[in-house]
């Protein structure tokens, strides 16, 4: 196991299949000369030149629907798009044609492409550049929504992605490119279905994705040490379909759910992870389920009300222990 | 074109009338249901370019009034019938519709309901092309009114930036579904809006399918050497409304009267005469077996035709049982 940044590991795992199958491209804004705006490319347009690692102009709708048609005739495009903010503007090729074509076609076509894109509030980018937007891609049939919390998830899912037939929407994070962790030397496909146990416990299931795994992790040793609360918290890498056996085996082992997102509450990631919870368990609870979510605002650029818009894993100890009785 | 292709054009041009008839009988019978766009009056477009291109070898793509667009690269009537009325064994398997016709066995890569969306998808076609070092090109139909969504600029940027085997052909009818074109874009010959981009566009009568046919083969030609993109603008005229929930009363009449005075088949059919390759009743004996065969195979075949199951209701949304859902072969 090498110890590797997030970024590294989704630049190792697109080196790999460029090299394997010449049919793999990769694109998007400052993708080749620059390498890249967080360095997912760096070295790949020297490598591999100007027609397979290919800067784009600013045309988000554009240069994702060329990615998309060459994927009808064999083509794996992997199309970064510089931040998801921008993906608004590829909304109509996304779902419109790669998430409808195998069904408007009745199967007779496929877009395997893979769209890569950072989101999340970073530092002071304000209202245009701090979009979190899982939530609008998870609610379209045939789209795949992952979002990696750590670099052997991002190196697997790039890997599992690029070979999968369906389209797949990868959510990353601008403020993870630089965590640090291990990933296996040899190749590693992680799976795009279902969930991980990031942390086994009792008493509480603390569900993340993405960023916010990191603030229930936080969250759990805090409680353990200082409430001694014993939290498990389960990691949902895979949003777009969301786990319901995970999330009903965890529930019903430990009877409370807390769900904690970077993203505004309405019609998201805990809205759903709620209901999915009252179908599959309702009766299992002790305790009705919460949400820790951002502040339904536009971002602001002022510091402390950006920090104040935004959860983190303060947000989650309060939850759990409101909900224990012990606030 | 030869006597003898335009002869057999002459045919296929009928049959598409035709069909496009019998799809309108159907429409108002309630056995084709949703969108319905027509093509009656713009024929000449499709076959006078296809004709010039290689059908079920270079790669199609459209907008929603598609049909014809299908059946000329190789699609089987039968099936885009039964695709009309939602059966199985349509050629979308009944998913599709009447603007969703897919044909990808000959190279048929669909009709797309969204204004202006196939711009980027057929230049990524011939990107892909390019990447195979195949000797197909993509051609691309749409009509005028997509040329003000950002996508066509947008296309024929990159298309031209990477030098991509992509024809693009404007079907130029002078409406955007209810407004004239001079209502709503600055500009009416569509062909001078690519000089922006440095793409070679030309423009040309698209009722009489020989001068299509001409300009085709300098455009096909042009893509087919690897010179890149071209623009090929075809005036023209649709004769119903945009689609069959259209009252169609935004038209003065005189300007229809003079378009119905142009039609494509009616023009060719004259020529032939003329020439003496075919007789008026040759013509009329043409149109009776066009009539039988749309009646008697193709409406018979989509009317036994099973609906798709409801069991069935969730296949094609994702690929069946692929393994790197579960990270791997294994």
């Amino acid at each position: 196991m090498a110890v590797m940044m997030y970024w590294e590991a989704i630049r190792r795992a697109q080196d790999e299949e460029l090299a394997r199958d010449p049919m793999v491209i990769v694109m998007g804004e400052d993708v080749g000369v620059a390498g890249g705006t967080y360095k997912a490319t760096k070295g790949l347009y020297e490598k591999y030149g100007a027609e397979r690692v290919i800067d784009t102009p600013i045309s988000e709708n554009g240069f994702t629907g060329l990615g998309i048609g060459a994927s009808f005739i064999g083509v794996r495009p992997i199309i970064e798009i510089m931040s998801v903010n921008f993906a608004w503007l590829a909304m109509d090729q996304i779902f419109n044609s790669a998430a409808k074509v195998r069904y408007m076609s009745g199967g007779q076509l496929e877009a395997p492409v893979v769209i890569r894109s950072p989101g999340g509030t970073a530092h002071q980018l304000g209202a245009q550049h701090s979009a979190r937007m899982e939530k609008v891609f998870m609610g379209v049939a045939g789209l795949r929504v992952v979002t990696p919390s750590n670099p052997r998830q991002a190196y697997g899912l790039v890997k599992s992605a690029v070979r999968c037939n369906d389209p797949v929407f990868i959510n990353e994070h601008e403020l993870m490119y630089n965590m640090k962790g291990e990933v296996p030397d040899e190749e590693y496909f992680h799976p795009l279905e279902g969930s991980e146990v990031a942390r086994q416990g009792r008493d509480v299931t603390l569900f993340g994705y993405n960023i916010s795994v990191h603030w229930c992790l936080e969250a759990a040793e805090f409680l353990a040490s200082h409430h001694g609360i014993d939290c498990e918290v389960v990691d949902l890498y895979s949003l777009s379909p969301l786990d319901r056996a995970g999330i009903k085996a965890s529930v019903s082992k430990t009877h409370r759910a807390i769900i904690a997102e970077e993203a505004e509450a309405p019609v998201g990631v805990g809205s759903e992870v709620m209901a999915i919870i009252n179908e599959e368990c309702f009766f299992e609870l002790d305790a009705a389920p919460v949400r820790v979510s951002a502040r339904n605002v536009p971002i602001p650029y002022n510091h402390r009300l950006e920090k104040a818009a935004i959860p983190g894993a303060k947000d989650v100890v309060h939850a759990v222990l409101k909900m224990f009785g012990k606030q | 074109m030869t006597p003898a292709d335009k002869k057999r054009v002459l045919r296929e041009m009928l049959f598409a009338r035709r069909f496009e008839e019998r799809c309108y009988e159907a429409y108002v019978e309630r056995k084709i249901g949703g969108f319905l766009h027509l093509y009656p009056g713009q024929e000449a477009c499709a076959f006078g370019v296809m004709e010039a291109a290689r059908p079920g070898h270079d790669y199609v793509i459209t907008g929603y009034r598609d049909h014809v667009h299908a059946i000329k690269c190789g699609a089987d009537p039968k099936a885009v019938m039964a695709e009309l009325y939602g059966k199985e064994t349509g050629s979308s398997k009944g998913r599709g519709g009447s603007m969703h016709i897919f044909d990808v066995e000959h190279h048929f890569m669909g009709g797309y309901a969204l204004v202006g969306g196939p711009f980027p998808l057929a230049a990524g076609i011939a990107k892909g092309l390019k990447m195979k070092g195949s000797d197909a090109i993509s051609i691309c139909f749409l009509g005028d009114a997509a040329n003000n969504q950002g996508t066509f600029h947008e296309s024929l940027n990159m298309a031209k930036v990477w030098n991509l085997p992509v024809l693009y052909v404007c079907e130029n009818n002078l409406y955007g579904i209810g407004t004239r074109i001079d209502r709503s874009t600055a500009v009416i010959d569509q062909y001078k809006r690519v000089s922006g981009y440095d793409i070679p566009a030309a423009q040309t009568d698209g009722q009489d399918i020989e001068k299509v046919y001409e300009a085709a083969k300098i455009a096909v030609d042009h893509v087919r050497s690897g010179k890149g993109p071209y623009f090929l603008e075809l005036m023209t005229y649709r004769y119903r409304g945009h689609s069959m929930s259209d009252s169609n009363a935004y038209r003065p009449k005189d300007e229809e009267r003079m378009w119905s005075k142009r039609d494509p088949i009616i023009m060719l059919r004259d020529r032939l005469i003329e020439a003496k390759q075919i007789t008026l009743d040759d013509y009329k004996a043409m149109d009776t077996a066009v009539l039988e065969e749309i009646e008697n195979e193709i409406i018979k075949f989509a009317e036994a035709s099973p609906e798709p199951s409801v069991d069935e209701l969730e296949k094609y949304v994702l690929a069946d049982n692929d393994p790197y859902v579960r990270g791997g072969k294994h």
